[in-house]
């Protein structure tokens, strides 16, 4: 991840960079293309889901290749489900390089989840067990992506409700392995950690300093929904529908601490508001990544 | 069985335990927690049946499609990873779906949808400019054995139904009182530029582009559709066809 030295956190100009820059960027919807095209926001970047983009033509690509051609963009895959049993999907993995190799994203990133089971697709980023047989079949999927790919990925820290009886080691402890083992990056989605130590009990700041901070080349922040299980604790759920929540806000805050400025994504898939909404909130993000830049520069200077 | 075959077995059937293995740090019930995972799944996909199909969800309403939809999403779960193909099975179950009987076009209503769907994400292709237009249409002597080529957008639809009124209701463009469903039309899809269009046509305009995308010539796609449709009015259809970028590519015969 050498390369993020040679970013300029403040350039705009995707052909210059090959990662993502140190500010907020949010998720690109279909239903702001226009928008954003004519009133250019101030968002340091765009992420998109590369399964909405793997269609022949149309408006999805007309409207992406014109916002790439303005802004960086992270491509997150959402279909790959580099947790299965089964060998990865070698067409779904063709369909992506060829869509990274039209849109030149400085990112690409998956999750530690699975979503398909031989034929089908659930549509759903399900658990896997944390032990000695998952953590080499993730890793054989983690190189034959970045092989395939020819570039490192980002993984993602997942959001789970459940646990496995078979796990015998703890999801931090698997992630950093993972990394060491791959080589991938960390895409460390604070949302996720909030809801999953809630879900378990865990300890967030514990958690995220087992993780190999280093190789952290994006955060994710979202907004979850609240449910309780069956013993009356509270079962949150990363549901991408509302805006960040404060405690999320506060252990970014944390993050930044350990980490300095880091691309941070804010991510809204239902009930996408409007665009100066999701603006708004990068900007917040933004002005997080504005208290950790100073010092650190004055710092080096 | 693997550990996922059983966890996907009881995502998509509720009379099932959850998986024995899960547990949870409280003692909570795992099933309460694998809860979650089952309703995102189920959810998440008729969710996008309800986004990709708004014309049937408002002729049914939200209660019924949710229903419909759940049956088919268990019935059918998607075999693609790219959410814009799902649905294509969605139309033929609604027609074998004994509760929207009393709706007999529902199904071909949700065959406009869908090819609403598979228009709009289609492949760009560059229509004829003016001037090969010109150069295919100066040798009427040639123009019987020509073959013409579509965008890949363009997409024919005979119903017994009026599926385009009662499309056209749903978008505001007519009154759904005006619409009598049970009178047989035929749709035209066609992406323009970045719009999909829906456009009723004759019958014999249906049976005209049908024979052109089976790579049958020009002649022979006309008088096929004149036989069956004296009144469809060819260079109509044709004017449509070249306004609006439909027209791609030509070939006369060797």
């Amino acid at each position: 991840m050498t390369l993020s030295l040679l970013a300029d956190e403040n350039s705009g100009a995707p052909a210059l960079s090959s990662t993502l820059p140190l500010r907020a960027g949010i998720g690109l919807k279909s239903q702001h293309y226009r928008q954003i095209l004519e009133s250019q926001p101030q968002v340091g970047f765009f992420e998109v889901h590369a399964e909405n983009y793997m269609v022949a033509g149309g408006p999805f690509h007309h409207y992406l290749q014109r916002i790439r051609e303005h802004y960086p963009l992270s491509i997150h895959g959402v279909g790959l489900s580099i947790g299965a049993e089964h060998p990865l999907d070698e067409q779904h993995l063709d369909r992506l390089a060829a869509l990274i190799e039209r849109y030149q994203p400085q990112s690409f990133s998956e999750h530690l989840a699975w979503s398909s089971h031989g034929e089908l697709f659930l549509n759903d980023l399900l658990p896997v067990a944390y032990n000695a047989t998952t953590l080499t079949r993730v890793c054989e999927h983690i190189d034959r992506v970045q092989n395939r790919l020819q570039r490192p990925m980002l993984l993602e820290n997942p959001s789970t409700y459940v646990e496995y009886a078979s796990s015998t080691m703890d999801e931090a402890s698997f992630i950093s392995e993972l990394i060491r083992r791959s080589g991938c990056g960390l895409l460390l989605d604070v949302n996720n950690v909030y809801v999953s130590c809630i879900n378990h009990n865990w300890d967030a700041l514990g958690y995220i300093n087992a993780l190999p901070l280093h190789a952290v080349g994006e955060l994710h922040l979202a907004g979850f929904a609240e449910d309780r299980d069956s013993a009356g604790d509270r079962l949150l759920i990363d549901a991408h529908g509302a805006p960040v929540d404060d405690a999320v806000w506060r252990l970014y805050a944390q993050v930044l601490q350990l980490l300095g400025p880091t691309p941070t994504l804010i991510e809204r898939d239902n009930d996408i508001p409007s665009l100066e909404v999701l603006v708004a909130e990068a900007q917040q993000a933004e002005r997080q990544l504005a208290l950790h830049r100073t010092p650190q520069r004055q710092a080096l200077a | 069985m693997s550990d996922q075959h059983d966890f996907v077995a009881a995502l998509l059937d509720p009379e099932r335990d959850c998986p024995a293995e899960l547990s949870s740090w409280n003692g909570a019930d795992p099933s309460s927690r694998f809860a979650v995972y089952r309703n995102n799944v189920i959810s998440s996909l008729v969710n996008a049946l309800a986004d990709s199909f708004p014309v049937v969800l408002q002729l049914v309403g939200d209660e019924f499609f949710r229903a419909m939809a759940q049956v088919h999403v268990h019935a059918n779960p998607p075999r693609t990873r790219i959410l814009a193909e799902y649905g294509e099975a969605f139309p033929a179950f609604i027609e074998g779906f004994p509760p929207a009987s009393s709706l007999p076009y529902l199904a071909d209503v949700a065959r406009l949808e869908f090819l609403r769907i598979q228009a709009y994400h289609s492949a760009d292709t560059a229509p004829l400019n003016a001037e090969q237009i010109t150069t295919a249409l100066s040798q009427p002597d040639r123009l019987d054995g020509m073959t013409l080529e579509l965008h890949p957008s363009a997409a024919v639809l005979s119903s017994n139904f009026a599926i385009v009124s009662l499309w056209a209701a749903h978008q505001g463009e007519m009154a759904i009182a005006q619409v009598d469903p049970l009178r047989a039309e035929h749709a035209l899809v066609l992406r323009n530029r970045l719009d999909v269009e829906v456009m009723g046509i004759r019958h014999g305009a249906a049976l005209f582009i049908q024979a052109l995308r089976t790579g049958q010539c020009f002649g022979e796609a006309a008088e096929q559709a004149l036989a069956i449709d004296p009144e469809f009015d060819l260079s109509h259809l044709l004017a449509h066809l070249i306004s609006t970028g439909a027209l791609t590519g030509y070939r006369f015969a060797p």
